[in-house]
């Protein structure tokens, strides 16, 4: 099984649905001759053409609407966003128009936006945001967060296959960072599936994306003092998966909520309210959420790093959580 | 001046007007040019190209990190737009706007902390590269999104039009950004309510790796404002005496009356879109940047200045010396200055 990097097994992941399904083309800035602003569609505009690897001008509103358009005219568009942040530009056309089309009057819109979002490489506060929340708030999306190699190649072709417009969110710190064995065969991940990164039977940390590895790393460390965590990785946030969220609290009793994004109306918020609603009396502790604070993501390397949970802020709320 | 005539008339033309077509040299401008702005303007654009320089010397030394966009190659149409202005008047800036910052006064050490992401930065570091801010020189950013501060620009003008403070606001973006739906309605809503502004559109060929032509259906780009009846032209963004003289009559035209307008200033740059984007590969070749680099707008204008006597080669040495002192007082500045306290992460998100 070769050893790929999170952004090979994005591009392998594309590259094979380009292969297998025609009616699957590329848009997006700078995507082609360039082969994107971190090099996700490198080499594929050579091997697929102009035709199906389309560089457009900085107009997201318009990349996003033709995608719907073409979607709805049998094809299978996958839009990049040169940064997360830049969705802002196309907001309309995702959140007015394509998510509402089916409940409005029925057709599929296949289609994926995706790009790079997240924080840790000092892009500051608009080229670091871990801006998925505004979509999961948004009934008739998808919203795909995956955390390993092998997940974004399964889960980037589950959204491709998809036949609803799914937004998916890659960790730009996980891009090269991530390196494991990667089948080279066509599989799938499927969407609204959690999956346990770590088993363990003292607290269970939900969490997704980025963040999973630092609660991997929490768990390493704490694992050495006795504290068993269990850490759940959600990779899809809309719909995601209850089932597996309060499995893992009721095993555990105690639950923190881990994510990079900020806390005011974050997904911790969201599973809180779940877990307090479906698992109340399986609660030994309270609910502790481990986010970024309500701030713009500042530039500075050290406000940056302040700003972001790491393995240490999770150890110490797991720790205190441990002895309540 | 020669150029009044077709910038004036421009509105209704659909013909490529502005003083691009012009058969003025640069020596001829400079001839009518107060030897002290020649100077000046000569300064300015060394100390933008050396701080440049050092900009990328401290990225490659890891002291400044993120995203870095250089404005080498791109000098004379900052400088040249922005020596027209009023101390009222508004600037507004894309993400490659270091040296438009410097030019209108911020404090270059100030500026380097910034990129440093320390605690002294004109953003206290929060910012960085793309988001230089000083309200009280009427620097308003710093905008790290393609054309976001076009819908701004407009604002402002709205704004100073309505206070009757006769400032004029420039409002610098790339060729790119001409693009995006918000430049659209923009110049419509400029052109509607005639407001004093000056667009600029720094066309230095490239959106990142996108160059113009794969991006733009409309070659001659200042064309965009005929939409809008909006007066326009181009202009060789090489030269500061052209990029000038353009200016300060749109900035006149617009401080008068009220009437904004659209320039297309052509340029190239001759680093990489960023400090991760090498200066030739994927999208263009060497020789195009060697090519392009025998027009360099500094090296030219050095040239018209020595032949017209305005200076001679050590002057030249003596300014590059003082630009050069500058920027290494800048950067020490920004050496020793703090980063910032863990404890500033949540000031400044709401005003009290």
């Amino acid at each position: 099984m070769p050893v790929m990097t999170f952004l090979e097994a994005i591009r392998q992941g594309i590259w094979e649905e380009m292969e297998r399904d025609p009616s699957v083309f590329l848009l997006g800035e700078d995507i082609g001759a360039y082969g994107g602003a971190f090099k996700v569609s490198a080499g594929m505009l050579e091997k697929f053409g102009e035709d199906r690897v389309i560089d457009t001008p900085i107009s997201e509103s318009a990349i996003v609407g033709a995608a719907v358009g073409a979607a709805l005219a049998g094809m299978r568009p996958v839009a990049e966003m040169q940064f997360m942040d830049f969705i802002t530009c196309g907001f309309d056309q995702i959140v007015n128009v394509a998510a509402k089309i089916h409940y409005r009057w029925g057709p599929a819109v296949p289609m994926v936006v995706r790009g790079p979002s997240g924080a840790g490489v000092h892009g500051g506060p608009y080229h670091s945001q871990s801006n998925e929340m505004w979509f999961v708030h948004t009934p008739g999306l998808k919203v795909v967060v995956p955390a390993t190699a092998y997940d974004a190649k399964g889960l980037i072709k589950s959204s491709i296959r998809d036949d609803n417009p799914v937004i998916f969110f890659e960790h730009k710190l996980l891009y090269r960072r991530i390196k494991e064995d990667v089948p080279e065969e066509d599989y799938v991940v499927p969407l609204g599936k959690a999956r346990i990164a770590r088993e363990g039977t003292d607290i269970a940390v939900i969490t997704y994306g980025a963040m999973v590895w630092t609660a991997l790393e929490a768990a390493e460390a704490l694992a050495k003092e006795g504290i068993s965590l269990e850490v759940v990785d959600l990779r899809t946030l809309l719909p995601y998966d209850e089932q597996a969220v309060l499995e893992s609290v009721r095993k555990c009793n105690k639950v923190i909520l881990l994510h990079e994004d900020t806390r005011t109306g974050g997904m911790a918020g969201e599973l809180a309210a779940l877990i307090a609603s479906q698992a109340f009396e399986d609660l030994d502790g309270p609910i502790v959420r481990v986010t970024s604070p309500d701030t713009p993501v500042p530039f500075s390397p050290p406000l940056e790093e302040f700003f972001l949970p790491n393995a240490q802020k999770v150890a110490e709320a797991a720790r205190k959580l441990a002895a309540y | 001046m020669e150029h009044s005539d077709t910038a004036t008339s421009a509105a209704h033309s659909t013909e490529a007007q502005g003083n691009g077509a012009s058969t003025l040299t640069q020596v001829d401008r400079a001839r009518r040019t107060d030897p002290a702005v020649l100077k000046d303007l000569l300064e300015k654009m060394l100390l933008v190209r050396r701080f440049e320089e050092k900009s990328a010397e401290l990225y490659t030394l890891g002291k400044i990190g993120g995203f870095c966009h250089l404005y080498i190659g791109q000098e004379a149409v900052g400088v040249g737009a922005i020596s027209t202005l009023s101390p009222d008047d508004y600037i507004l800036c894309s993400y490659r706007e270091h040296g438009h910052a410097l030019v209108r006064g911020l404090d270059p050490g100030e500026i380097m902390a910034e990129l440093c992401g320390k605690k002294s930065g004109v953003s206290k570091g929060k910012g960085g590269s793309m988001h230089l801010f000083d309200k009280t020189k009427g620097f308003m950013g710093g905008h790290g999104i393609v054309g976001g501060q076009i819908p701004l620009a407009t604002g402002f003008a709205f704004a100073s039009k309505y206070l009757k403070q006769h400032a004029v606001t420039l409002c610098f973006f790339g060729e790119a950004a001409v693009n995006i739906g918000s430049f659209h309605e923009s110049l419509n809503l400029a052109a509607l309510w005639k407001l004093p502004v000056v667009y600029i559109c720094e066309n230095n060929r490239f959106g990142m790796g996108t160059p113009v032509e794969r991006a733009s259906s409309l070659y001659d780009l200042s064309g965009k404002a005929c939409a809008y009846n909006m007066a326009r032209a181009y202009v060789d963004g090489m030269d500061v005496l052209a990029m000038r003289e353009l200016v300060m009559e749109a900035v006149e035209r617009a401080r008068g009356d009220n009437a904004p307008m659209l320039i297309e200033a052509r340029t190239y740059r001759f680093m990489g879109h960023s400090m991760s984007d090498p200066v030739h590969g994927h999208y263009r070749t060497k020789a195009e940047v060697e090519e392009q680099k025998r027009h360099d707008p500094i090296k030219m204008f050095t040239s018209t200045l020595e032949t017209l006597g305005v200076i001679n080669h050590d002057d030249v040495a003596e300014l590059d010396k003082k630009v050069r002192e500058i920027v290494e007082d800048a950067v020490a500045f920004s050496e020793r200055s703090e980063e910032p306290d863990p404890m500033e992460i949540d000031t400044d998100v709401y005003t009290s």
